[in-house]
């Protein structure tokens, strides 16, 4: 009998407690992918057709800016999600993601779920919601880092 | 006849042995007593007094290893006039040492359990005792992860020892820094990013958390959201100390002496203080 992903996508944490008849539908717009060290998944500007659930490696978000090369905005490891634009108009990829690490990853189709969450807006809703909290977290990450509190604070009086 | 007592409030002359410079502006001080007497045994998470004549005094945690007496070991950062002279001090250069002051971290309670260590900057000084403590009693503790963020790879602090943790087969170490820069191909992003990635139980879990009071709020709050329980968590807080015994009261926070009753707090204690303007 041939193994299906629906397993590992439900123990991922992006998926863990999505019911089981949606489990099946985003099942069907999965497929298992490996990433070698040093390539890249995606490039800044692509269209964003597809997002990942890292199941084990690390890839850099990275931008290329004139004169310094590729700056890493941050990285994305075991258990996380890589890339929201398939889910937003332009559908572009704001960011290129680099290998750190050998990867594995499920790679979802974003077009194939944008679909389904159309035909089905509780699924539509799921995934949004979804995707929201893993903004919110790395907003409030982001915040935090544009504090820069390693820094010396001003006032340092020791 | 029973020895006198031992004035507090009088330093005690340490000779300073070895300065390491750690990063550009951390160093660890090695010290030795100038009589050759005993050092005064401390737990994981107290501090001394440390007083350079004629400029003035500070509280800095003990990073050495409480299961070795000498020597008495400091970490700290040059950031204002009297850490500043320190940095500046040379081998052989006598300080005024008091101490050591102040509660600990909770080794005793976390037999038995996980232990997550979460750090950032040099808030992985005083912690640098505790991953002493458990690696010389691992078999009494379940899972042993280290957590640690630094600003840049540049600011990693005791590189060399990080990466022989990292080489124990039963020790978990993170590090993450807020910014890369040149070849660093290690994790990126704030520490509080590493707490859903880390293996641990976090119903059966220690966490103990030091560094910026931001980075420690955070850091809290993401423990929390994996399932570790207010009660488990434990936070180093760090106040203007003067006196170190409770007398003086310029550490106080809330109905707390930060040198007395801290400067290791039960998350639950300080809770609602931590996000308290006035305080």
């Amino acid at each position: 009998m041939m193994q299906t992903l629906e397993p590992i996508l439900a123990e991922h944490p992006f998926f863990k407690g999505l019911k089981s008849e949606y489990l099946q539908i985003v099942t069907g717009c999965a497929s298992n992918v490996r990433f070698n060290k040093g390539t890249y998944i995606f490039r800044e500007g692509e269209e964003a057709t597809q997002f990942y659930l890292i199941r084990q490696g690390k890839v850099a978000l990275e931008i290329f800016a004139a004169q310094h090369g590729p700056i890493t905005i941050e990285t994305i490891e075991a258990g996380e999600v890589l890339g929201w634009s398939w889910l937003f108009p332009p559908y572009r990829w704001h960011f290129s993601g680099r290998v750190f690490e050998p990867t594995r990853a499920i790679a979802l189709d974003g077009k194939c779920l944008r679909t389904k969450g159309e035909a089905d807006h509780d699924l539509g809703y799921e995934l949004m919601q979804r995707v929201a909290q893993i903004m919110l977290d790395r907003l409030n990450a982001t915040r935090i880092r544009l504090l820069d509190i390693y820094s010396d604070l001003p006032g340092g009086k020791l | 006849m029973t020895a006198p007592l031992l004035d507090p409030m009088v330093p005690k002359q340490y000779r300073i042995q070895r300065i390491h410079r750690e990063i550009p502006d951390t160093f660890t001080l090695e010290l030795e007593p100038k009589d050759g007497c005993e050092i005064p045994q401390f737990a994981t998470g107290q501090f001394n007094m440390l007083y350079i004549f004629g400029v003035g005094e500070i509280p800095i945690s003990i990073s050495g290893d409480s299961n070795k007496r000498r020597p008495l070991v400091h970490t700290t950062r040059a950031v204002g006039t009297v850490s500043k002279a320190m940095r500046d001090l040379k081998p052989d250069d006598i300080i005024g040492v008091r101490g050591p002051f102040g509660s600990s971290w909770p080794v005793k309670q976390a037999e038995g359990k996980d232990v997550v260590i979460a750090a950032g900057g040099i808030g992985l000084a005083p912690l640098r005792s505790v991953m002493y403590h458990i690696i010389s009693h691992r078999e009494k503790y379940g899972k042993a992860v280290l957590l640690y963020g630094a600003r840049t790879p540049a600011d990693i602090l005791y590189r060399r020892e990080l990466e022989l943790w990292r080489a124990h087969f039963d020790l978990e170490v993170y590090v993450t820094v807020d910014r890369a820069t040149g070849s660093w191909r290690g994790s990126v992003g704030v520490v509080t990013r590493l707490i859903p990635r880390a293996p641990f139980d976090p119903q059966n879990t220690i966490a103990m958390v030091c560094g910026p009071e931001i980075m420690m709020r955070y850091t809290v709050a993401e423990f929390e959201k994996r399932g570790v329980a207010k009660e488990n968590i434990y936070v180093s807080m760090e106040r203007n100390m003067k006196c170190a015994i409770g007398m003086c009261g310029h550490c106080q926070y809330g109905p707390n002496f930060v040198c007395k009753d801290g400067p290791v707090f039960p998350y639950i204690k300080i809770e609602s203080l931590l996000t308290k303007w006035e305080i």
